[in-house]
């Protein structure tokens, strides 16, 4: 037998990994991305001529599981027809018994790389409402997001912002579902445990308290997700993930010492980034909208929903809106004491 | 299209072996043996070198415990004892290693094993050669975290070793010798220079046919390698599992 060489086993792996796309009408490129249950490739669509991310499971086998997740996030991703959302080409089984679907091909950063480049607060919060745009579209469809996190939104080369990675979505009871669509509103988030009986898989509830698997990123995840309360996961779920998200947009930028002055956040984005973070849903903002409207509110000059403001606090935040107006009136006033003072001497 | 179209492998790839573990607990005696065999085939290599890593033995007295083992194996029905959700069985069949080699060494037994495994050639001369590249200084001992990496990458080359065998036979019997030859050339030799038109040219063929040809060999490869390593799961999800570490090198 011949022996292999940790070389020769390297390049087997690599061999051995790529998919087979021979039934297909696209031919692998390069790696470009590694999950948990695939990867992602670019490849060329050879019809079309065009290049296309293909996502696709790593085993061909009999684990409905992964096979139902990956075909849900094309399915999610197909009726989400926004320009903050990547858009799905394609779906398919590949000749090895794969499952597989392609997308637009994004070419930029992940926003936890491109946020090096960001130099300025304001920079980051117009970043961070294309975001909540995309979100809050995705939201009126529906579905939730579920691992919002940096490492999941794509920043193109363009400046266009895309919301990635809606392998844990789920869709929000009592939406309206065209006849086609029969994604399954509850496997996403707990991966279903071999063990479970029939009755365990029927609802997540009995499937979190039995033995369900929590999904999701810490530190970005809803502490109700977190705990596997799957049944009152709604969009302030996603909301707090926003929370977290924006204090990470902020701080990344503030600790470049290319945004506001001081080594703390103004205050008002403090109260933004807290209320949207908060422990129980019901402190959070109870849309995506409100929370950009405060977002867009802060950015406009005006006080911000999520904290109320000392006297003092609204006379610098007008003298920082009206500066121009603020600084004529007030050299107009100058100059009529000063005539007023010559004059009575 | 339908949910149906996707149904994960479909009728393309139906589990084609048995898995060993059930196997092994069968009461026909003529598959159990076949199983162990597959099991032995598996796993002597990487059971042997980890014998003589881990536990600092002589090639002679390694050699009597690895097939020690494996007879251990079939005797006090170890796999039967086996969990596929509680752990992989290359971790199980490792930690059964060490109780062992334990176990021997308090009872003092040292006795000629083998008789029942003589269908699976036991090439430790090429074992010995293949571990003349490990470190052996027991200054050097690897940690306990080095030691399971050493095992499951020898556990992997074995797996990719048995599955390139199988290739070449299934090469040499659908008459594709010259796809093998190629394979071998350039994902087998460890040549990093080797390119594709260098392929093309010495075989005087064209480059799209080298293409071709890597493409169906390294297919089949796949293929091949995952048959073997299903029938060495004990579960489709340890199977899935076991299937992305070993073929993707950043999956945990």
């Amino acid at each position: 037998m011949k022996y292999l060489s940790d070389k020769a086993l390297e390049r087997l792996r690599d061999a051995a990994e790529l998919p087979d796309l021979s039934s297909t009408r696209y031919r692998v490129l390069e790696r470009v991305a590694r999950g948990g249950m695939g990867a992602v490739y670019a490849a060329e669509d050879e019809k079309l001529r065009r290049r296309v991310a293909l996502k696709v499971l790593d085993v061909p086998g009999n684990d409905a599981d992964l096979t139902n997740r990956l075909i849900r996030e094309a399915r999610v991703l197909a009726r989400l027809e926004h320009p903050g959302i990547v858009p799905v080409h394609d779906v398919g089984t590949l000749a090895d018994g794969r499952v597989f679907y392609t997308m637009k091909f994004v070419e930029g950063q992940r926003l936890d790389k491109f946020i090096e480049s960001v130099t300025s607060i304001s920079d980051s919060l117009r970043l961070f409402l294309r975001i909540c745009d995309a979100v809050a579209f995705a939201h009126a469809q529906g579905v939730l997001h579920r691992d919002l996190k940096p490492a999941n939104i794509m920043v193109g080369s363009f400046g266009e912002v895309l919301v990635m990675d809606w392998g844990l979505a789920k869709l929000l009871p009592g939406t309206a579902r065209r006849p086609s669509q029969v994604a399954d509103p509850d496997a996403t988030v707990f991966e279903k445990p071999t063990q479970a009986s029939d009755s365990d898989v029927g609802t997540e509830a009995t499937v979190v308290t039995g033995h369900g698997t929590v999904m999701g990123t810490p530190g970005y995840m809803s502490p109700e997700q977190a705990r596997g309360d799957v049944e009152h996961l709604d969009a302030r779920s996603d909301i707090f993930s926003l929370g977290a998200l924006l204090r990470f947009l902020l701080t990344e930028v503030q600790a470049k010492g290319r945004g506001v002055a001081g080594s703390r956040l103004d205050r008002s984005l403090e109260a933004i980034c807290a209320k949207a973070a908060a422990s129980a849903p019901a402190d959070r903002y109870s849309s995506v909208t409100e929370l950009l409207q405060d977002v867009s509110r802060y950015l406009d000059g005006l006080p911000v929903a999520a904290r109320r403001e000392t006297f003092l606090e609204r006379l610098v935040r007008y003298y920082r809106r009206y500066r121009f107006f603020v600084l004529l009136i007030a050299a107009y006033l100058l100059m009529r004491v000063l005539i007023l003072f010559f004059l009575h001497r | 299209m339908g949910e149906d179209n996707f149904q994960p492998g479909g009728d393309r790839f139906p589990p084609t072996r048995r898995s060993v573990i059930e196997a092994i607990g069968g009461i026909d005696a003529e598959e159990r043996e076949r199983a162990l065999e597959s099991l032995c085939a598996a796993y002597w290599k990487p059971i042997y070198k980890y014998i003589r890593l881990r536990w600092n033995r002589p090639a002679d007295e390694a050699q009597d415990l690895t097939q020690g083992f494996f007879l251990e194996v079939l005797e006090r029905e170890l796999l039967a004892k086996f969990d596929a959700t509680k752990s992989r069985l290359r971790t199980y069949l490792r930690v059964c290693v060490d109780s062992f080699v334990s176990n021997e060494d308090k009872a003092g037994r040292r006795q000629k094993r083998g008789g029942n495994i003589a269908h699976v050639a036991l090439d430790f001369a090429a074992a010995e050669e293949e571990l003349g590249g490990v470190v052996m200084d027991p200054a050097a001992i690897p940690s306990p975290e080095s030691l399971e990496d050493f095992f499951e990458k020898e556990w992997l080359r074995s797996l990719f070793s048995l599955a390139v065998e199988e290739l070449h036979q299934f090469c040499i019997t659908g008459k594709r010798e010259r796809a093998f030859r190629l394979f071998e050339a350039y994902d087998l030799d460890g040549n990093d220079k080797i390119s594709y038109e260098q392929l093309a040219k010495e075989n005087s063929i064209p480059v799209s046919d080298v293409t071709n040809a890597l493409a169906w060999a390294r297919r089949e490869f796949r293929r091949i390698a995952l048959e073997r390593l299903r029938e060495l799961c004990g579960s489709e999800e340890g199977f899935q599992r076991e299937a992305r570490s070993a073929f993707g090198r950043n999956a945990k």
